[in-house]
């Protein structure tokens, strides 16, 4: 992934000899001035980033304090790394950190791959509107919210729902608690994952699949190389700089479990098992109020993420290609 | 063509057979809620799945247009939808414009934009500025605190630096400042690209739920998300719908929920021919090259 964003020139002026501070600022104000109408149309745009993204940085202090809402954030007594040293004290977040990291893991194993096979196997249809029809039909589940799958799985899934009910006219089987028996809570998160997300993620396989000079395959034909040979000496390398890629910054990524989706699967028979960073600190901050700890574990977070992201990316680009950022 | 062996072929036919079985097992979740919403309530109650109703009622529907709380969570959405993605593109198009000009502080400017999307600050500090601003149980809070995707931004102002210079010195020789150049030749240049993340945009809008749990606590002002959360994942369809269900000849909770999950769906589908287009190609913009 390539974003093309530091390098375009700018004419700033070129550093100058020794002036003195007053004409210095009459030329910012020059330049300024020059570039009046640009800025007037940035301006709601900075507004945002600083408003939204940046004062919620500065926000962070919090961390820092004990937090009273009478007393403001900066009149709120400083505790230093208190926050932060709880987090390695408290049970319960090692418990969250964990089934952050533990769910994280599972995506990447059965999840990740299933894009991969999906775009091989489409790109083996000869049938151009076949192809075009499977396509379609599999990007579908992409556009539908969290809440509709969730809400679908949940009707199919609940205690009377057409699953069970399948079980039990048909095999007399006891229904059987999908959404409160924490057992079922991970492979359900794995394959909702996978029903929405899979056709969509084939789009960047294709894509690296369409640009296969056609040609080495009909060579690898007369040279007698059946199906899966072409496949392996041919369409693999071919997509193996993709997919290595992708799974290093999936892989810079492990602290982010699927929030919104999570969030929706949690009820109080799975919470021990399915309370991930994230909903953790909805539920401590938003639930309780307890906002200094809550922003202690998202800072945590937020800066073991950055961290893990950046390598990830120093990974991607030593490998040969251009790296994310 | 080169031969193909009998191995090939049967394992075409497999390839062929798979994935038919596959697209059928991502339809078929929806096409059940799409046929049991439009089940009668003998129907469902007599028989177990109903894959193709006998008779297709709209009894749900009905319920479901007759309750004001769902009639007015749907009016919240469609309005967030359409001011929100107006926000969003004039706020991302006039940012991606200034920062695609050799402006004074463009290279700080960009970092800033870059860091937001390795970090943020988070649930907690962004509440409290949401409720500083005075946000809280308003509608602008679903709009203004993600009023800009730094990604988008950066892919749009990625395509208007793509614009030839030439352009902009013509228009600034005749007279026109950056305002006008903006107004005049790029927007109608960028006609296409904006169209695409209009799409991108309105979808963010219309399927977003979490914004509304966190910042609205009035349930008048639910968008439809946060209503269908309340209706079919957490069960409470009775409650969410107010008094009505208790109306006799109100068909089972069940169908309403699918009639519910439709309406919050079909928006989005009828878009889809268009957006499929548009969204591939928006991923591919400054993504992987092959």
């Amino acid at each position: 992934m390539r974003l093309n964003t530091l390098n375009t020139p700018t004419d700033s002026p070129p550093a100058v000899r020794k002036t003195s501070t007053a004409s210095r600022l009459g030329r910012l104000r020059t330049r300024l001035w020059k570039d009046r109408y640009l800025l007037l149309l940035g301006l709601p745009g900075i507004a945002y980033f600083l408003i939204y993204r940046y004062i919620p940085m500065a926000g962070l202090y919090m961390a820092f304090v004990e937090y009273s809402p009478f007393q403001g954030i900066i009149g709120s007594p400083w505790v230093g790394w208190k926050h932060f040293a709880r987090i390695f004290e408290d049970p319960e977040i090692l418990q969250v950190l964990w089934n952050t990291l533990f769910i994280s893991f599972l995506q990447i194993v059965f999840a990740f791959p299933v894009p991969i096979v999906l775009a091989l196997m489409l790109n083996e249809l000869r049938n151009q509107i076949y192809k075009r029809i499977v396509q379609s039909v599999i990007y579908l589940p992409h556009f539908l919210s969290w809440v509709v799958v969730i809400g679908i799985c949940t009707i199919f899934l609940k205690g009377n729902g057409v699953i069970n009910d399948l079980l039990k006219n048909v095999f007399g089987l006891e229904p059987i608690p999908f959404l409160t028996d924490p057992d079922y809570f991970r492979p359900l998160v794995i394959l909702q994952v996978i029903w929405k997300e899979a056709g969509w993620g084939t789009i960047l396989f294709l894509a690296a699949l369409a640009g296969v000079n056609p040609q080495l395959y009909e060579a690898a034909a007369i040279d007698g190389a059946g199906k899966f040979r072409r496949m392996w000496h041919i369409t693999l390398p071919a997509i193996r700089n993709t997919i290595v890629i992708l799974l290093i910054l999936r892989l810079g990524h492990v602290m982010d479990a699927g929030y919104e989706q999570i969030f929706l699967m949690l009820n109080p028979f799975n919470m021990e098992i399915g309370n991930i960073l994230d909903t953790y600190v909805f539920y401590k901050g938003i639930g309780q109020s307890d906002y200094s700890f809550a922003t202690a574990v998202g800072l945590f977070k937020g800066t073991v993420g950055l961290v893990l992201v950046l390598s990830a990316n120093y990974v991607a680009k030593k490998l040969g290609d251009e790296g994310a950022f | 063509m080169h031969h193909r062996t009998l191995g090939d072929r049967i394992i075409d036919m497999v390839n062929i057979l798979l994935l038919g079985i596959i697209a059928l097992i991502m339809l078929a979740p929806f096409w059940y809620v799409l046929s049991v919403s439009f089940a009668s309530y003998k129907e469902f109650l007599q028989r177990d799945v109903v894959w193709f109703p006998r008779e297709w009622v709209f009894s749900a529907y009905e319920f479901l247009f007759s309750s004001k709380s769902f009639v007015r969570s749907i009016g919240v959405t469609v309005l967030v939808t359409a001011v929100g993605t107006l926000v969003n593109l004039a706020f991302t198009s006039t940012f991606a414009y200034t920062l695609a000009r050799p402006v004074i502080g463009q290279r700080i400017m960009l970092l800033l934009v870059l860091f937001t999307l390795l970090f943020s600050a988070g649930m907690i500090p962004t509440y409290l500025v949401v409720k500083g601003t005075g946000l809280i149980d308003s509608i602008w809070a679903l709009i203004l605190p993600i009023a800009i995707n730094p990604f988008n931004l950066l892919v749009m102002r990625q395509f208007f630096t793509s614009i030839p210079n030439e352009l902009y010195e013509a228009a600034v020789i005749d007279g026109a400042n950056d305002l006008k150049v903006f107004w005049r030749i790029i927007l109608p240049l960028s006609k296409p690209s904006l169209a695409a993340f209009a799409l991108f945009y309105a979808v963010m809008h219309w399927n977003n739920y979490f914004t509304g749990i966190l910042y609205l606590n009035q349930p008048e002002k639910w968008p439809i998300q946060v209503f269908l959360r309340q209706m079919v994942v957490v069960g409470e369809a009775q409650t969410a719908l107010s008094s009505q269900i208790l109306l006799e000849h109100a068909p089972p909770a069940e169908t309403i929920q699918m009639a519910a999950i439709i309406v919050a769906t079909v928006p989005i589908l009828v878009l889809y021919p268009f957006l499929q287009k548009h969204f591939a190609k928006g991923v591919m913009l400054g993504s992987v090259k092959g």
